[in-house]
């Protein structure tokens, strides 16, 4: 999941990046292909080069080496309401996505396990606004950001379907049948007509991960 | 990539402020660009509209040389001083060239309020402000709001987009990501509110030596166009550690800008008739070890974990 999530991260790109998976993600980008991606923390690190894994977004690791330290004031405001950082902005939610980040970044990535509680077909309350809100769309609602476009889960990804914002199975990883997905969520799984062979980590992501990120294994497990 | 940012000011002002545009050379009273204002001038710049707190000497120098159409402004005086005079001219329709200046009047919270929409990309910002004062009158574009959850009436002022901000600083590195100490002003906010920035410096440093005192960086790389090293660049004007203000000359500017036609001797000499900055410090001989400032270096803190 790390590995494939890094992927999706150009360098060069700014990030907002939530706690869990997605610092790991973040972090073996900038280790391996993408070494000027700028990370940006809610707490307010801009910038941010950790030299260990934080655990939680405000981690003083965040702070040490980073470009700019900011109050969360100028972190909404200034870099996510602001809109006109010209690359383009990307969350990767972890647990729990803010609302303004869900509502304004320009493009979202969701990194989770498949877990049908985790994927239920009806959430009973809405945090983080999706491809549609009661049958409307973003745009319909004024939201600026294109939302969740892909998702990246531990079997196989998803991404929105342009039509109909449905999150749809596009690729499987080494392995998996799409029948295992479909077990994972708890919707009826619309797939594309064809779906991508998702490539696995490569020798450098791995010993970038096991040895240089994660030695302690907070994320990763076998 | 990153190094592509650093130019000369002459290339910078070329490249990045066009007739027509509305300019921000901000600086609460501390760095303000004027080596950017007398470039801007150098290059025959027309129609601007120029917005600042107070216009300061480097407005009322470009309003003279027929920069400006426009001023966007909430004090405009030479302060502790007097008018300034070319500014009062120009608005009073008194001026040799051209029809009156228009201005656009605020306070300096509604500036600064104005800037701060701007910069969050909101289309206004709510005030507690104006009541009682005859500002609204004058500025239609001040209006009020009924607060959603009190049902007070708020002040709003729309916010403000500059096409151009220009900020001086002590330090950025060759990607613009900038570091300011002493009075910060609304320099941040205007430049994050802008389409443009340039960044104008004393020291260009290595991104090592900004990554060792985050705390400081004010304005990241990612907003900046453009980096212009230019030692000296705010005179009259300072730079907090690098050299004082030179308070005789805003003194001796009531004078200057008194009289028209000394004051376009002034331009003359010390805009048109040089080059570059560092041509206009030559004309300057004494000034550098006059002004240069003494050292009150702070206590270093820890960032270690």
């Amino acid at each position: 999941m790390a590995t494939v999530a890094a992927r999706e991260l150009a360098d060069g790109e700014v990030v907002f990046v939530g706690i869990g998976l997605p610092n790991l993600a973040c972090n073996l980008a900038r280790g391996t292909h993408a070494p000027h991606l700028v990370l940006i923390y809610e707490s307010g690190a801009v910038g941010a080069a950790p030299e260990r894994l934080p655990v939680s977004i405000g981690d003083p690791a965040l702070v040490t080496g980073s470009l700019m330290v900011c109050g969360m004031a100028d972190v909404f405001q200034l870099f996510l309401q602001n809109g006109r950082i010209e690359r383009p902005t990307v969350r990767l939610p972890g647990s729990g996505g803010a609302a303004e980040i869900a509502v304004h970044a320009r493009r979202t990535l969701i990194v989770a396990q498949l877990n049908p509680r985790a994927f239920p077909e009806r959430v009973d309350f809405v945090t983080s606004p999706g491809q549609r809100c009661g049958g409307r769309t973003r745009r319909e609602l004024g939201m600026p950001g294109a939302g969740p476009v892909k998702v990246i889960t531990d079997k196989a990804i998803l991404e929105a379907d342009d039509a109909t914002g449905e999150m749809v199975l596009a690729g499987l990883y080494p392995g998996v049948a799409a029948d295992d997905v479909q077990a994972g969520v708890g919707w009826p799984l619309a797939r594309r007509a064809r779906l991508a062979a998702v490539a696995p980590p490569g020798e450098t992501e791995l010993r970038v991960l096991r040895e240089v990120l994660d030695p302690k294994k907070l994320y990763l497990n076998g | 990539m990153a190094s592509g940012k650093v130019m000369t000011m002459r290339d910078a002002v070329a490249r990045f402020v066009h007739d027509g545009d509305t300019v921000v050379i901000e600086g609460f009273t501390h760095l303000i660009c004027f080596a950017a204002g007398h470039e801007i001038i150098r290059q025959r710049k027309r129609d601007l509209t120029l917005a600042r707190l107070t216009p300061d000497l480097i407005y009322d120098q470009m309003i003279a040389a027929g920069c400006a159409r426009k001023v966007v402004f909430s004090w405009a005086g030479n302060p502790g001083v007097g008018s300034l005079h070319a500014f009062r001219r120009a608005v009073e329709g008194k001026a040799a060239r051209g029809t009156p200046l228009e201005i656009e009047e605020y306070s300096h919270f509604g500036m600064v309020a104005r800037f701060s929409a701007g910069a969050a990309r909101l289309p206004f910002w709510p005030l507690r402000d104006y009541a009682g004062t005859d500002l609204p009158r004058a500025n239609p574009r001040i209006k009020t709001v009924a607060c959603p959850y009190t049902g007070e009436t708020l002040a709003t002022v729309p916010a403000l987009n500059p096409d151009v901000t220009i900020v001086h600083a002590q330090r950025a590195d060759a990607a613009g990501n900038t570091q300011m100490w002493g009075l910060l002003g609304v320099q941040k906010e205007a430049a994050f509110a802008s389409a443009r920035v340039v960044v104008v410096v004393e020291d260009l440093v290595e991104e090592s030596v900004i990554r060792s005192d985050p705390n400081r960086t004010i304005i990241p790389g990612m907003i900046v166009s453009a980096v212009v090293v230019e030692p000296w660049g705010a005179h009259p004007s300072y730079a907090q550690g690098y050299y004082d203000r030179d308070n005789d000359f805003y003194v001796a500017w009531e004078g200057i800008s008194r009289d028209p036609e000394r004051l376009r001797r002034y331009l003359d000499a010390f805009v048109h008739g040089v080059p570059d900055r560092a041509g206009y410090m030559e004309k300057h001989p004494g000034l550098a070890e006059r002004l240069k400032a003494q050292e009150r270096w702070s206590e270093g803190v820890n960032y270690g974990f």
